[in-house]
């Protein structure tokens, strides 16, 4: 059903503790600003100015922004006019207004991994930023932390986690089609964040994360998660961590959560986080006539309110955390 | 027990360590003093008497408050191979099917029954038990655990951990801010190791330890205060390493607008020394003053590495989390933000919000400007009994976040020759 029997292999391009080549990184001890410096803007680390290489959102309007590869000599086609990357952009500070060739502008923004969420090509169902907040908070996810995830997806979580664990924490990701697990590699290059993550192109279920005992946290986004916990277990820490199943349907988070007990899994916790945007907007409200009277002179009241979208998104699915203890 | 090589130590908990103590979902911040009792859950015992254990371990209050490590295999009780009914239409609900008294459960307790033998015995003694059905039996079990135990797990400090606590016991202290909310302003700033963050809350400084937690100790984080000192108990809860702490500096608001303005004055002004011959008597005063000199000095320095930190106005996050209302706030200290950075506002109440999107939106210099609040909702998971729980926590807070924009159109250093090269293209 499968196909074929996905090999392992290993997509390591550097060694995954040294920092890339220019980057010193070392914990706030020297300057007085204590920022690591990075040659370049990456998605774990700021820069001001906008550089060749580099990954930024143009910003064109509410709900309108896409994702742009700055290349010297480059253009990019708006409905405001063309961008030229080496006049309008490069050398530029991020976050500037730049005018396009009919007139109209936009604002170019650093990029972030929330940006990135929202602007990505979609290989796979992603997850969202309120489910990615929830889940680096209850994983305990922080510098230096190293985690697993499967399946890697569009690789929408996969640059959260970057984010957070960087610069001394590492990232094994695990995705079982061989596309997606090439074209992941390639945007973590892109990205300029590959000496942070390892993919492999494996079946989690059967042949696990490809490491063991050095995990602090392992997140599955599989279809059949209760497959994959004891490779999760295997995978973690000897003195415990943190694991996290995402998974739409209650079916697959009830034997989920068996087999993390039959794991000597503790402190199982299953939730669902739901967003609401409120839209904040003045609305008038016709006032009564009930005949003559001084003393109501309007005929109606602004209100200044927030209203909820007609339909809102009501499920992505159900988040279960769980610890494991030391063994 | 202790090895020359324990692979073990830095998993085991040391005097002067900041914990939190657990039992079930109950929380509770306390530092490992020697001697020093704790209270948690109506009961007094000695956390330093868990020194030496592992973290995560579980104990058992023992007499006197000692703490002894409890066996995992402990945990389970025998719930297997009972007799069980298949409805509850025989069942009276009378109040006399247990047959113990609380004096009989307080002398078993006297005795020194451990919680399991107790509620065995409470089993035992209970008329309708066997005419349960096991679900039923379940959760009577559970419920008698949830009241007899008498266990407490130390966990070593986490933002997750606390939130959750402060959430649960003072909800009142951090603006009532529920943890997922908390979880969504952490990820929405941005916040990652490296960066400049500029905090301003009133949540007893958990807000802020959250944002140290994120970044790990590199980067800088910069309080801004109301008042007369920065509140930090929260942040000591979090057990930081000590040269976390040299991340952190603080600014007293009352001083944001002569920074703005350029006007504030951080350098050195010693008042002229006062040589000459103090009397004998005069030599307490004179060391007092020294020492408050010394304080002052102390402080002027700490004032000035945080204006310098901020003048440049080139910070990259912004969090809000007070009490104050956030409109003020939010626009005095935007303007210490570069351009293209997330800013992120919490307020319990939606309206002083709403206020800050028309102001921002008047302003100018932002995008992306969201209203948001979440909804959690937990569930219990086990075989034919999964539901959501049944109460679910009304109130979190409101978010509102965006991203900075440059305010004017800032002239690009190559802007002029391109310009010349697109006019002479047009030719």
């Amino acid at each position: 059903m499968r196909g074929t029997r996905a090999r392992a292999t290993a997509f390591r391009s550097r060694h995954p503790r040294l920092p890339a080549n220019g980057c010193s990184v070392e914990p706030a001890q020297t300057s007085r600003d204590r920022r690591p410096t990075v040659l370049a803007m990456s998605f774990v680390e700021y820069s001001d100015l906008i550089q060749d290489g580099d990954v930024a959102i143009v910003y064109l309007g509410p709900e309108s922004m896409m994702p742009v590869k700055v290349k010297q000599g480059a253009q990019t086609q708006t409905r405001y006019g063309v961008i030229r990357h080496s006049s309008d952009l490069i050398g530029r500070r991020y976050g500037s207004k730049v005018t396009c060739s009919k007139g109209g502008w936009v604002y170019v923004l650093h990029m972030t991994p929330e940006l990135w969420t929202v602007n990505l090509p979609h290989r796979t169902q992603i997850l969202y930023t309120t489910d990615i907040a929830t889940i680096t908070m209850m994983l305990e996810l922080k510098p230096g932390a190293v985690v697993c995830e499967s399946g890697t997806g569009s690789g929408s979580l996969s640059h959260a986690i970057l984010r957070s664990i960087a610069p001394s924490g590492h990232l094994h990701t695990v995705e079982f089609h061989q596309q997606r697990a090439e074209k992941a590699e390639e945007e973590f290059k892109e990205h300029r964040v590959d000496r942070l993550v390892t993919v492999r192109n494996q079946d989690v279920c059967k042949d696990g994360f490809g490491v063991t005992g050095v995990a602090d946290a392992v997140f599955l986004d599989i279809p059949s998660p209760w497959e994959a916990v004891r490779h999760a277990k295997a995978a973690m820490k000897r003195q415990g961590g943190r694991v996290c199943s995402f998974s739409p349907c209650i079916e697959q988070v009830q034997k989920t959560c068996e087999a993390l007990v039959d794991q000597g899994f503790e402190e199982l916790s299953t939730l669902e986080v739901l967003l609401r945007v409120h839209d904040v907007r003045t609305v008038y409200l016709p006032l009564p006539d009930f005949g003559p009277d001084e003393t109501a002179p309007q005929t109606s009241v602004a209100l200044k309110t927030t209203t909820l979208p007609r339909e809102m998104p009501g499920h992505t699915g159900y988040l279960t955390f769980a610890t494991k203890p030391r063994t | 027990m202790a090895d020359n090589v324990d692979e073990d130590s830095p998993d085991r908990i040391k005097a002067g360590d900041y914990v939190v103590l657990k039992r079930g979902d109950i929380f509770k911040a306390v530092q490992i003093q020697p001697k020093k009792k704790a209270m948690f859950e109506k009961q007094w015992f000695l956390p330093d008497t868990a020194v030496g254990q592992l973290y995560g371990s579980t104990f058992d209050v023992a007499p006197g408050g000692i703490l002894q490590p409890r066996k995992p295999k402990d945990t389970e009780g025998s719930t297997d191979a009972n007799e069980a009914g298949t409805d509850n239409r025989h069942i009276l609900d009378d109040g006399k099917s247990q047959k113990l008294t609380r004096d009989d459960i307080e002398i078993l307790k006297g005795q020194g029954l451990k919680d399991q033998e107790i509620i065995q015995q409470l089993v035992d003694n209970s008329s309708t038990f066997r005419d349960k059905t096991k679900y039923a039996q379940d959760k009577y079990i559970k419920k008698k655990k949830k009241k007899y135990e008498n266990t407490v797990t130390i966990l070593r400090p986490s933002c997750r951990i606390l939130a959750m606590m402060y959430h649960g016991r003072e909800p009142g202290k951090i603006c009532h801010m529920r943890y997922d909310m908390l979880a969504q302003m952490l990820t929405l700033a941005n916040i990652h190791a490296g960066s400049k963050v500029l905090v301003f809350e009133t949540c007893a400084g958990l807000v802020l330890g959250s944002v140290m937690e994120r970044m790990g100790g590199y980067g800088s984080v910069i309080q801004m205060f109301p008042g007369g000192g920065p509140v930090r108990a929260g942040v000591e809860s979090f057990g930081f390493p000590a040269h976390f702490h040299d991340t952190l500096h603080e600014f007293p608001i009352c001083h944001v607008n002569a920074l703005l303005a350029g006007t504030l004055d951080t350098a050195c002004k010693d008042p002229p020394a006062g040589r000459g011959q103090c009397p004998y008597f005069m030599f307490f005063f004179y060391f007092q003053a020294q020492e408050r000199k010394v304080k002052l000095e102390e402080k002027r320095k700490k004032l000035a590495s945080a204006a310098a930190l901020l003048e440049g106005r080139n910070a990259d996050g912004l969090v809000i989390a007070s009490r104050f209302h956030p409109c003020p706030v939010l626009l005095g200290l935007i303007q210490f933000l570069s351009p293209s950075r997330p800013f992120v506002v919490y307020s319990q109440y939606k309206e002083p919000l709403i206020e800050c999107f028309t102001k921002l939106k008047e302003r100018g210099g932002t995008v992306n400007l969201r209203l948001t609040d979440t909804w959690l909702r937990r569930y219990q998971v086990l075989p034919n009994r999964t539901h959501p729980l049944l109460l679910m926590s009304g109130a979190g807070g409101f978010i509102l976040s965006g991203t900075t924009v440059a305010v004017d159109d800032s002239k690009p250093a190559n802007s002029q020759r391109a310009e010349e090269r697109i006019s002479s293209c047009l030719v």
